[in-house]
């Protein structure tokens, strides 16, 4: 039975056997960091090929769950972390700054989020979490000569501190009154009657999570980290660690309390409204591209948060689509934002990148793909992932629901503004010249991230549609 | 000869690979490689014309379905779905036809950054007939929505001096109506689990949620179209747009408004389409009327024609919403017929913008005596705005009246108006502009027309002419679908 276990917890154990090995041979050999990062993407690699040829079950009495949604998630996530340690070691690099420990807090992040997806307990819930976010923490303050990413480091772990607080009083509530802490326990505990305890519980748990996401109104912590973080490090927050938060999400709420829909929707839409109107109309202010990323990912958190709470299978699989598309949207979007500078000063805002189209034609045309998706525009990817959530939240029965997805519609043209703004800078401004040219693995990082957003993704939808609905059908929803 | 429309569609493209391929063999020279991009252009706007005369010559008007049909699954219950019955067919033309005399007319006026200029045009080609020729709701509403890119870049780099504060309202205006009718095409698709367009033609939705399919619906293509009041974006667009961009968006975007009514709210939702009917009516009528008015009191040419682009459409909105065959018969040929005329009226506005740069009326006067050609051009396409028997512009006019005379009286002696207002500021800005003594001395020494220019006024010539006097080359085809279409509606609302 135990081998059976380690079995499932292939994946896990690989991240973790080769963080501690790669950290050992950075810490007696400090020059060998690019070797370690590459260690680190082989890893990563090997752990997806775990996934992908490994069984599936529920491991140590039902704490770890390997099941479609796992499968699915953790692929997404290894794979946008894999891709962001050579972007990261380069940027660093270019800062000179080659420290080892780059790639092994990727790791442990991805240790962490692994953990997340695969969580069937309040435990290892919180285990994963904190992992993820402890290594996150110290990613946000790596760059330690600059200020912002020091304030920026411990803004977020204040915040995330706090949030963890709460993570941890829902789940004491929960297990209080369920009696335990298992997932299905839990579920069978409140089975016909979700007291009101429980759902004290849950809230507090949806509060912690929604500050995981980064949705409103537990975002504020987002825009000073995202501007004070070095640039590839917020590529690497804005993709995968979502994905996990919001797949454990849909766990807690689809496997512990697939009966308290009614309750939890009210909460679902409120958080994703909020997290649209926060998004689309305190990005009208920014300057700054890495904030107005900010608020651009916590309108698109919103979005996903409103496919969950559709409360069905139909859903869960706009989500789990909507933040993949996201993801490699948001990786190519930072790879482009990393690779410019301008006499050896970083490009960050919007009058920045005046003219970029004529001096860097392939990063503007890329930023412009990153853009309109994000906008909503089809055929980019962008369009697709908000296709299948609105599907979903139109789709039911449910006046409210079916209000907020218009109204979140109508908060995309909002946003569609300032996205707006950046391609106007990038085509319609002069240049001003004395644009650097962008490093080879940026842009091919930004390249492929944008051929996939058009016209891959129409072609890509293909697979990730089945698969992303077997990953539902994982919840027992239809 | 399946394939043919997803030729057409693409051929567009192969233009811009071509483009870009040059550029990558000789990136250096701009000089030639903005020569090569015109010539590039030209060529495959010449090859999209001569498939989509094949298309109609192999059109067969007696049938009333979709004819050229393509259908390959796509994803989950997507389909990429391709065809066009009588309704489309002809715009797919119309395009084929405007888009060479677009690049023929930013020859010489476009000088920087042409290769972008003739690759954006061309890749609007592409979106428009996608529109055109797209029978599956996601595929239509793909093409439908990007098509707000190319138009977005051409104003706001080619355009005028506010070309910014333009190319914005254009864009969120036209965006905000998209999104409800997004909302409407998922809801539509979650209720009946399909996405084919001629599926949806004979799903029955309940009434009750026809009407709010209906609104949304009307939100994007009122926009579009654009009906008062919501037609505010138009003028500025057209006013900073480049010559070229005023004629595709008079000519062919705004037909996509009407088009839709056509393919979605009338077939759709008839229940709906009947209830609002009195509503589009009286829009209509105000934008007639009201617009014209407008038009009248302009000081700058090409805002002028753009507020008589408002009130013809008010015609078509009006024919289209009388429910009969004459009223739609005559929407049809009043967008076919404007898409040339307004296109032509905005191309004389441009002859006299390229050597002068200014559209200021007061700024003109006597150019009869140093442009006898153009004077003559010009007054041709006045004449057809105004809706002069013997022109196109008269067809479509008397035909949407007639139908909506059907309906009711009121509306049709109000609108009628607007057929002599047209006439009161169509003919005022003709005769302050060409007639008249030639006070400004900087006119002295302007020149006619070009034979560049004449080339591009010919075919618009022929065909007004030719549709003033044969209008039923048009109605013979649009006949039998018009009549499918006005029988179903019939049928459903049970008159």
């Amino acid at each position: 039975m135990f081998s059976r276990d380690l079995a499932l917890a292939l994946p896990e154990l690989i991240l973790a056997g080769s963080a501690l090995g790669l950290l050992v041979i950075g810490a007696f050999s400090p020059r060998s960091y690019r070797a370690v990062g590459w260690g680190g993407v082989f890893s990563l690699l090997a752990a997806v090929a775990a996934v992908f040829l490994g069984p599936q079950g529920r491991a140590f009495s039902g704490s770890l769950v390997v099941d479609g949604v796992t499968f699915y998630s953790q692929i997404a996530v290894f794979l946008a972390c894999a891709v962001a340690i050579p972007l990261g070691q380069s940027w660093f690099a270019r800062k000179n700054i080659t420290n080892f420990e780059f790639p092994i807090l990727i790791l442990l992040a991805a240790l962490g989020m692994a953990m997340m997806v695969g969580a069937g307990d309040l435990i290892s819930l919180y285990v994963g979490v904190e992992l993820q976010s402890l290594a996150l923490y110290v990613l946000a303050a790596m760059y330690r000569d600059d200020a912002k990413a020091s304030e920026a480091g411990l803004k977020y772990f204040v915040l995330g501190a706090l949030s963890s607080g709460l993570l941890l009083y829902g789940a004491s509530l929960i297990y209080g009154f369920a009696g335990s802490t298992r997932f299905v326990d839990i579920a069978a505990a409140v089975q016909g009657h979700a007291g009101t305890g429980v759902l004290f519980g849950l809230v507090f748990l949806i509060c912690g999570l929604a500050f995981k996401v980064s949705a409103a109104p537990f975002h504020m912590w987002t825009p000073d980290v995202y501007e004070g973080a070095p640039t590839p490090v917020v590529g690497f927050f804005a993709g995968a660690p979502k994905i996990a938060a919001m797949v454990l999400f849909a766990r807690v709420l689809y496997e512990c309390f697939p009966e308290a829909t009614a309750q939890w929707r009210q909460i679902l839409i409120l958080i994703a409204l909020a997290s649209i109107a926060v998004g689309a109309f305190a990005g009208l202010a920014q300057t700054n591209l890495k904030r107005l990323w900010a608020y651009s990912s916590i309108a698109n958190v919103g979005y996903a948060v409103l496919g969950l709470a559709a409360g069905n299978g139909e859903g869960v699989k706009a989500m789990l689509i909507f933040m993949v598309l996201y993801m490699v949207d948001v990786t190519g979007f930072f790879a482009c934002l990393s690779s410019l500078t301008r006499k050896g000063k970083a490009m960050e805002s919007i009058e920045d990148m005046a003219g970029l189209f004529k001096e860097s034609p392939a990063i503007a045309l890329a930023m412009t793909a990153f853009s309109l998706s994000a906008l909503g525009l089809p055929p980019f990817s962008g369009f697709w992932a908000k296709y299948y959530v609105f599907k979903a939240a139109i789709g039911v029965q449910d006046p409210i629901i079916q209000g907020a997805a218009i109204a979140g519609l109508v908060g995309s043209v909002v946003a569609a503004f300032y996205y707006l703004r950046l391609i106007k800078s990038m085509w319609f401004d002069a240049a001003s010249g004395s644009v650097e040219a962008p490093p080879r693995d940026a842009v091919f990082v930004a390249m492929a991230a944008a051929l996939f957003s058009f016209p891959v993704v129409l072609l890509a939808l293909h697979f990730l549609d089945p698969q992303a609905q077997a990953a539902a059908a994982a919840f027992g929803l239809k | 000869m399946t394939g043919l429309l997803s030729l057409i569609t693409f051929a567009p493209l192969a233009g811009v690979a071509a483009m870009l391929l040059l550029q990558a063999a000789r990136p250096s020279d701009e000089a030639r490689s903005a020569e090569a991009a015109r010539w590039i252009a030209l060529g495959t706007t010449l090859v999209t014309l001569a498939l989509s005369v094949l298309l109609v010559s192999r059109f067969d008007v007696h049938s009333s379905g979709f004819q050229f049909l393509e259908d390959i699954p796509w994803f989950s219950i997507l389909h990429y779905r391709m065809g066009v019955d009588g309704i489309s067919v002809l715009f797919v033309l119309l395009t084929a036809f405007l888009m060479p005399l677009c690049v023929l007319a930013s020859w010489s006026s476009i000088t920087t950054r042409v290769q972008s200029y003739m690759i954006a045009f061309l890749v609007l080609e592409t979106l428009v007939m996608g529109v055109f020729c797209a029978l599956d709701l996601v595929l239509f509403y793909s093409f439908f929505e990007f098509g707000l890119v190319p138009m977005f870049l051409i104003i706001g780099i080619w355009g005028g001096k506010r070309r910014v504060y333009a190319a914005y309202k254009f864009f969120l205006y036209t965006l905000l109506g998209s999104v409800l009718m997004l909302a409407a095409i998922l809801g539509m698709i979650g209720m009946s689990g399909t996405s084919s367009i001629p599926e949806l033609m004979v799903y029955k939705f309940t009434p009750g949620v026809q009407i709010w399919l209906w609104l949304a619906f009307f939100a994007s293509f009122a926009v579009k179209m654009p009906m008062w009041p919501v037609h505010t974006w138009l003028p500025d667009a057209h006013v900073e747009a480049p010559t070229a961009g005023s004629v595709i968006l008079a000519g062919i975007l705004l037909k996509m408004g009407g088009y839709g009514f056509l393919r979605f709210s009338l077939p759709m939702f008839p229940h709906a389409s009947e209830v609002f009917a009195p509503l589009i009516l009286a829009l209509s009528v105000i934008a007639i009327i009201y617009t014209s008015l407008v038009a009248f009191r302009q000081t700058d040419i090409k805002k002028l024609i753009a507020y008589s682009s408002v009130a013809h459409m008010g015609f078509v909105t009006m024919g289209i919403f009388s429910g009969n065959a004459l009223g739609v018969q005559g929407a049809m040929f009043q967008m076919l017929s404007h898409g040339v005329i307004s296109g032509a009226l905005f191309l004389c506005v441009g002859v006299v913008y390229d050597r002068m740069h200014t559209r200021e009326i007061a700024y003109y006067g006597g150019l009869v005596t140093r442009m006898p050609v153009y004077a003559a051009v010009f007054l041709l396409f006045t004449m057809g705005n105004v809706g002069l028997p013997g022109t196109s512009g008269f067809v479509g006019e008397i035909l949407t009246l007639t139908g909506t005379y059907h309906l009711s009286t009121w509306a049709a002696l109000f609108a009628t108006s607007g057929v002599i207002l047209s006439a009161v500021y169509a003919l005022s800005l003709y005769r302050r502009v060409v007639f008249g003594q030639m006070t400004n001395p900087a006119l002295a020494a302007i020149e006619d027309l070009t034979v560049r220019e004449v080339v591009i006024f010919v075919p618009l010539i022929l065909s007004t002419l030719y549709l003033g006097f044969q209008p039923n080359v048009v109605l013979q085809v649009t006949q039998s679908s018009v009549d499918s279409l006005v029988a179903a509606y019939h049928a459903a609302i049970g008159a």
